[in-house]
């Protein structure tokens, strides 16, 4: 259990104030994928994320690299499919309705294995919904997308500083695991300004024995999902399940924050822990002993943990800018050890810290309760 | 006196690019003939090693069984997307799609167009036979009024389901396209004026001057319950819909400023 949750601590970047920058989150994504060596970048105008696509229109070129912004969002990441089948390093971003038509290409990236990132800036849902910040896509991210079994990488940073960790990270899983990569952040990492440190990364280059550079002096090669024969689809199938069982293995990324003693755990990603960080604080305090879960990869989730952790704290309280979708697969981590309840705004509404301290009342006054009776 | 024969004169051989394994589209089909073209050519301009291909949905997504060099699968339309992405990265490679009438006029217009709208160095191999083969002979765009499909079984009516659509005419007319045509499988004469074409369209993206389409006529005798011969003389009547031709050639170098400055 320690063993775990220090590993989670230390995943926590330890901001330095010498080499710090002011960027608004969207461009610090933006320039940390310039900057991990993000050969091409295809986008499609959509609000929250805009200023991404603007900034890649202004500084690929410059850097003479490629940057289109496509017809649609089907354009823009049919467009990464090709670029990335030749071992590029290719960026791709959107928010919520573009991701629904993103859909499609997921499903064959994943099928063919081509590594790509993509930056998913949630907004209000479902339909055209509204330009908040939103948590409303964890399904979509996680389980869904396009048809078939297959799993991606999902990376959700909590701050901007964070975002730009996991842009070179989601970079190297791409390549390391020949799949595509999704960055879920919000409304709120996307618009907002923090101190960024700017210790951008750039991972190594590798060769791939894979990728389409012309039949030079070797045998032509295929990037395809496509097979006919059900024993061939079986053994494809196969192999990719048993890449993501890899990824489960190696993958999982977490942070705790004053869990060791706590018996009230909020379970928060992305922007939803930012509030249910001041949320901890504020109930330490009054007393309560609260504690802070906050996974940073959705899938894998890091669900050993959270089982680990659910043998020793009373209750968990679930917090997501959505009606409730993440807390099903802490239910499903949790496997009935302690009580889960959930608290979650939407259509861009936020909840409050006093908000969340107050569920963390209730919870921790029926959880007594129960425990008196 | 012992007559000696002479040496046999090779007057055709299977082009390298070629793979020598059998089809398996159905016997009669186009795409053969297509396939061989784009192997000749491909060849004769030396261009196999360089070629990044995009194979469509449909019956021709196995070209990459029979077309020496690398493909990737390109979802359902998407080829000039696909295509698109892999030129901006790889300015050194020659960059090709091979996309069918359902897939290029239907799904895919928007993909098609604006691939084409921006200019990209991209040759686009357009077959056109009027008809879903893959999935069994429901109508495309381009099916002609009239005409007996799956989806239509009384034939295409205009009042229900719109008319044949003339996607190479309305690329044609796009700045960024250097040359577009429509040539014809029906008989070998035709099928040499639709090499010379690929060949153009080739030479297009080489030179640098913009979008190349070729259009290509050909059959379907399955999904238009016909003999193999019968289709193709059917294509006689398809051409009067989609006349056979040049429909727009800028890619003369004459005619280009750049060239015209003597560099």
């Amino acid at each position: 259990m320690t063993a775990i949750l220090e590993r989670g601590r230390a995943a926590s970047p330890k901001p330095s104030k010498r080499s710090r920058i002011l960027m608004k989150g969207n461009e610090a994504i933006a320039e940390a994928a310039i900057q991990a060596g993000c050969d091409a970048y295809f986008g499609y105008p959509i609000t929250p994320q805009a200023e991404l696509l603007e900034w890649m229109a202004r500084r690929m070129p410059e850097l003479g690299r490629a940057f289109i912004q496509a017809e649609s969002e089907l354009g823009a990441i049919n467009m990464a499919l090709g670029a990335a089948a030749t071992g590029a390093r290719v960026l791709v971003s959107t928010s919520s309705p573009g991701m629904s038509l993103m859909a499609e290409a997921m499903s064959y990236m994943a099928g063919s294995e081509t590594p790509m990132v993509l930056v998913n800036v949630m907004r209000g849902g479902p339909g055209l919904g509204s330009i908040g910040p939103s948590q409303s896509d964890y399904f979509q991210a996680v389980k869904g997308h396009g048809h078939g079994d297959y799993r991606v990488p999902v990376l959700a940073p909590s701050s901007i500083g964070e975002a730009v960790e996991l842009v070179a990270t989601a970079f190297e899983m791409a390549e390391r695991y020949r799949t595509p990569v999704i960055l879920l952040a919000d409304g709120i990492l996307g618009q907002a300004m923090e101190p960024v440190e700017a210790r951008f990364r750039h991972p190594p280059r590798q060769e791939f024995d894979w990728a389409l550079t012309g039949a030079d002096g070797r045998a032509p090669r295929v990037v395809r999902s496509l097979y006919l024969q059900p024993e061939r689809l079986e053994e494809h199938n196969n192999a990719l399940q048993a890449k993501y069982r890899q990824i489960v293995d190696r993958e999982v990324r977490w942070a705790g924050e004053q869990l060791d003693d706590a018996d009230l755990a909020v379970v928060a990603y992305g922007t939803a822990a930012r509030i249910a960080h001041s949320a901890v604080l504020k109930a330490r305090q009054e007393g309560l002993r609260a504690g802070l879960f906050r996974p940073i990869t959705l899938w894998p989730f890091p669900e050993p943990q959270l089982r680990e952790l659910a043998a020793r704290p009373t209750a968990m309280l679930v917090v997501e800018l959505s009606a409730g979708q993440m807390v099903e697969d802490v239910r499903l981590a949790v496997e009935g050890r302690c009580p889960v309840a959930f608290h979650g705004r939407t259509g861009g509404m936020l909840p409050s810290p006093d908000e969340v301290l107050g569920k963390l009342r209730e919870l921790d006054a029926r959880v007594r309760g129960r425990g008196a009776a | 006196m012992t007559a000696i024969a002479p040496a046999p004169r090779v007057i055709s051989s299977r082009p390298e690019l070629l793979s020598d394994r059998s089809s398996h589209y159905c016997p009669g089909c186009g795409h053969g003939i297509i396939h061989r073209l784009l192997a000749e050519v491909l060849g004769e301009l030396e261009l196999g090693p360089r070629t990044i291909a995009v194979a469509p949905v449909g019956c021709a997504v196995f070209i990459y069984d029979y077309l020496q060099v690398d493909w990737v699968e390109a979802p359902h339309g998407r080829a000039p997307a696909v295509a698109t992405g892999i030129r901006r990265v790889r300015p050194d490679s020659f960059v090709l799609t091979y996309q069918g009438d359902g897939d290029l006029a239907a799904i895919g217009t928007a993909e098609i167009i604006h691939a084409a709208g921006r200019g990209e160095l991209i040759t686009a191999i357009f077959v056109n036979n009027g008809i879903y083969g893959m999935t069994g002979g429901q109508m495309a765009p381009t099916s002609l009024l009239g005409q007996h499909t799956t989806s239509t079984p009384m034939g295409r009516d205009a009042r229900l389901a719109g008319y044949p659509i003339p996607m190479t005419e309305m690329l044609a007319i796009l700045p960024g396209v250097a040359y577009a045509a429509r040539g014809s499988v029906i008989d070998p004469a035709h099928i040499g004026k639709t090499k010379a074409m690929i060949k153009r369209a080739c030479q297009a993206q080489l030179d640098g001057t913009g979008f190349a389409i070729v259009e290509v006529l050909s059959n379907c005798p399955v999904g238009w319950g016909m003999t193999a011969h019968e289709s193709m003389e059917h294509l006689a009547e398809v051409e009067k819909v989609y006349p056979l031709g040049v429909l727009v050639d800028r890619s003369a170098p004459a005619r280009q400023p750049a060239s015209a400055e003597g560099s």
